[in-house]
């Protein structure tokens, strides 16, 4: 019935794309010991602006080319006003962007109407949001159960993965506890838990250790290194350069442009973890 | 290429949507619980007015079946030059021997005599009560029956003795048949026998006191001259005629004729049934104004559920971005508000159906009417909150699907 390991990609309809390469199975994947070329893009943006307004237009992207391969953990940081956001909503086909093209799991976003996009979202983004955005009234298994609300999972598997789901965030035991008496580290595990249920092809986590204090963002910060390391693709869009640091690749932005896209060793990954990508 | 057009946002199940639909009334309770309010109210006043009436209605329609729908009255009516017209000594014979009749018995109008409680209330305080000579077979034929003593019989047909309708015992202060109880008639005593109880058919009998036909020639000159010349008792003007149920309109037609035959004209004919079936569903307009009134509730309810749906939209704007996020279309956002409006509204309506029905019940239960919410009242009142709550629905859920899902996620 239920595959034995999270996440599990067979059960979602219409999820026949290869994004279940990157997160499939618990043990860790070698993609990073293969080019570049021969990996999937999981997002691919080109020459992508966004203006505003247009008394006067406000550029927010001012051309911002990035690939983000499967399996990749990236920052992309800058201070307020750089365009992090813009270019957050439309990596998560929130918005369309003013000029250039945005693929998402390979798929061109620019040819899709509003319902396919709502579509792509449901299979293919997770969202992780500063302010957690659970619902209160809700048990934690059911809130991460509607990750998968609307990607047409029955209610029954949407329960098994989303326990699943808790298990992979370290909150097995807090299924049936609502987020109004759990602390902010463990609210921010369920909202990442009910962004990655479905295994999708990006997750997209906005200042995920805003509104946490160091401690608990530096578990967060390993919660997410850790499911990257379990192939899940992560992109982390923060003001924090110390958080930024910690991540495999830092895109910096400025101005509505990338000013520095860099890949470093992170000071503690374990062995098994180091990458060739340099 | 398959994979854009593999893009289909899955259909939510519907008991995923119920979930959904239902998750601002569960999270909000005493909010959900006042805007529904509203439309209970309007829902409870239009069902419990028309339960009312309608059961008010088969409550008299079940005592007319229970007296009879068959009997006819006969009265003297006027002549062509506009005096009085006196009913002919044999109509009331005459009438019997109509095969389908089965019962005629008549009262003869003694209009020169007054009756009062003793000789010294003044004679213009009538109490507008009328003095009949009254057949012994009256009762029966007027469905009513004795409340206290005795009706009339052969021997006290002849003598002073009355009895009193129920209207005309309380106007005259007498509520129980004393032994030697009296009241001043035509200028002497009379002696209370009896007293009716309300002849819903015959309601001039009410106000009426009976003395016997014999009783009236002998002692307040009520006679007429036959056709032999003699002086006898009489005339009667009003007949009282039961017929067997299927031959009622039969009989009906062929009454006057039958009754004067030389002046049919001259002669009314009336069923008392007919007019109170008439006055049960009369009854029914009175109705306008209190609909009106639940309308006018159910109206103000609408506005309350769209009130709140607006604000509930402004409030969930986050919910409605996180949706968004989570892959609803904007259909979906548009249904989820919508159909929380309806299941809004639907709760007020079922609430004021059950809150009209048990209005209905106590108030009938203690009538003794038959309890009776008619089908277009509680369905009616189902359908109305339904649409209400998809009219009051439909903006604020337009609005929902509106809201640009950057626009939602954007904190306050």
């Amino acid at each position: 019935m239920s595959p034995p390991t999270y996440p599990r990609t067979t059960s979602v309809p219409g999820d026949d794309q290869p994004t279940a390469v990157a997160v499939t199975g618990l043990a860790p994947t070698h993609h990073r010991n293969v080019p570049d070329s021969a990996r999937s893009a999981a997002l691919e943006l080109h020459e992508v602006t966004k203006t505003y307004g247009s008394h006067p237009p406000v550029p927010a992207l001012r051309g911002v080319s990035l690939t983000v391969y499967a399996g990749e953990l990236v920052a992309i940081v800058g201070p307020s006003g750089s365009g992090k956001t813009t270019l957050l909503h439309i990596i998560g086909t929130l918005d369309r962007p003013s000029s250039g093209t945005v693929r998402i799991d390979g798929i061109d976003v620019a040819g899709l109407d509003d319902r396919q996009l709502a579509a792509l979202r449901a299979r293919s983004i997770g969202f992780v949001f500063q302010q957690f955005f659970l619902a209160e009234h809700q048990a934690a298994l059911e809130n991460v159960a509607d990750g998968l609300l609307y990607a047409g999972v029955e209610v029954h598997d949407r329960r098994e993965m989303a326990a699943q789901a808790l298990n992979a965030v370290g909150l097995a035991d807090h299924q049936h506890a609502r987020p109004t008496t759990m602390s902010g580290g463990e609210r921010q595990r369920v909202a990442i838990a009910r962004a990655l249920v479905g295994a999708p092809a990006i997750v997209l986590a906005d200042e995920p250790t805003g509104n946490l204090d160091s401690h608990t963002g530096e578990q967060i910060l390993e919660l997410l290194q850790d499911l990257n390391k379990r192939g899940a693709t992560i992109i982390v869009i923060t003001h924090d350069h110390d958080l930024a640091n910690r991540l495999h690749r830092q895109v910096h932005m400025r101005d509505g442009l990338i000013v520095s896209d860099t890949t470093t060793t992170p000071p503690h990954t374990d062995a098994n973890s180091t990458t060739k990508d340099q | 290429m398959s994979a854009t057009t593999s893009l289909i946002p899955a259909r939510l199940r519907s008991g995923d949507m119920a979930r959904v639909a239902s998750v601002g009334l569960r999270t909000r309770r005493l909010r959900a619980a006042l805007s529904a309010l509203g439309i209970a109210i309007g829902v409870a006043a239009i069902v419990a007015v028309l339960g009312l009436s309608s059961s008010s209605q088969a409550g008299l329609l079940s005592e007319i079946d229970r007296l009879g729908t068959n009997l006819l009255t006969v009265t003297n009516g006027q002549t062509f030059t506009g005096q009085a017209a006196t009913l002919p000594l044999t109509a009331p014979p005459m009438i019997g021997r109509i095969d389908p009749v089965t019962e005629v018995a008549d009262t003869g109008d003694v209009s020169t005599a007054n009756v009062f409680r003793s000789p010294l209330i003044p004679s213009i305080d009538t109490n507008a009560l009328t003095v009949d000579a009254a057949s012994l077979n009256l009762l029966p034929a007027v469905g009513t029956s004795v409340a206290q003593g005795s009706y009339l019989n052969a021997a006290t047909a002849i003598e002073p003795a009355v009895v009193l309708g129920a209207a005309a015992a309380q106007r005259l202060g007498i509520d129980h048949v004393y032994r030697g109880e009296r009241v001043w008639l035509g200028g002497m005593w009379f002696y209370v026998i009896g007293i009716l109880k309300p002849a819903v058919l015959a309601p001039e009998i009410d106000s009426s006191v009976l003395v016997g036909y014999t009783a009236a020639s002998n002692y307040l000159d009520y006679t007429s001259t036959a056709p032999n010349g003699q002086t006898t008792t009489g005339p009667p003007t009003t007949i009282y005629v039961r017929a067997q149920n299927s031959q009622v309109n039969a009989v009906d037609n062929v009454l006057a004729d039958t009754a004067d035959p030389e002046n049919p004209s001259y002669v009314d004919v009336s069923q008392p049934s007919a007019a109170l079936t008439a006055r049960a569903d009369a009854q029914g307009a009175f109705n306008g104004l209190f609909l009106g009134l639940g309308a006018v509730a159910l109206l103000v309810g609408a506005v309350g559920v769209a009130n709140i749906m607006i604000i509930s939209v402004l409030e969930r704007r986050s919910e409605i971005g996180l949706r968004r996020a989570l892959g609803a279309t904007r259909g979906q956002i548009r249904a989820q508000f919508l159909s929380e409006a309806i299941l809004l509204a639907l709760l007020g309506g079922a609430v004021g159906v059950i809150a009209g029905a048990l209005a209905t019940t106590v108030y009938a239960h203690t009538k003794h009417w038959a309890v009776v919410v008619p089908t277009e009242a509680w369905a009616g009142g189902i359908a109305s909150a339904i649409l209400i709550g998809a009219i009051a629905g439909l903006l604020p859920a337009i609005r929902a699907a509106r809201l640009s899902p950057t626009d939602a996620l954007r904190t306050v």
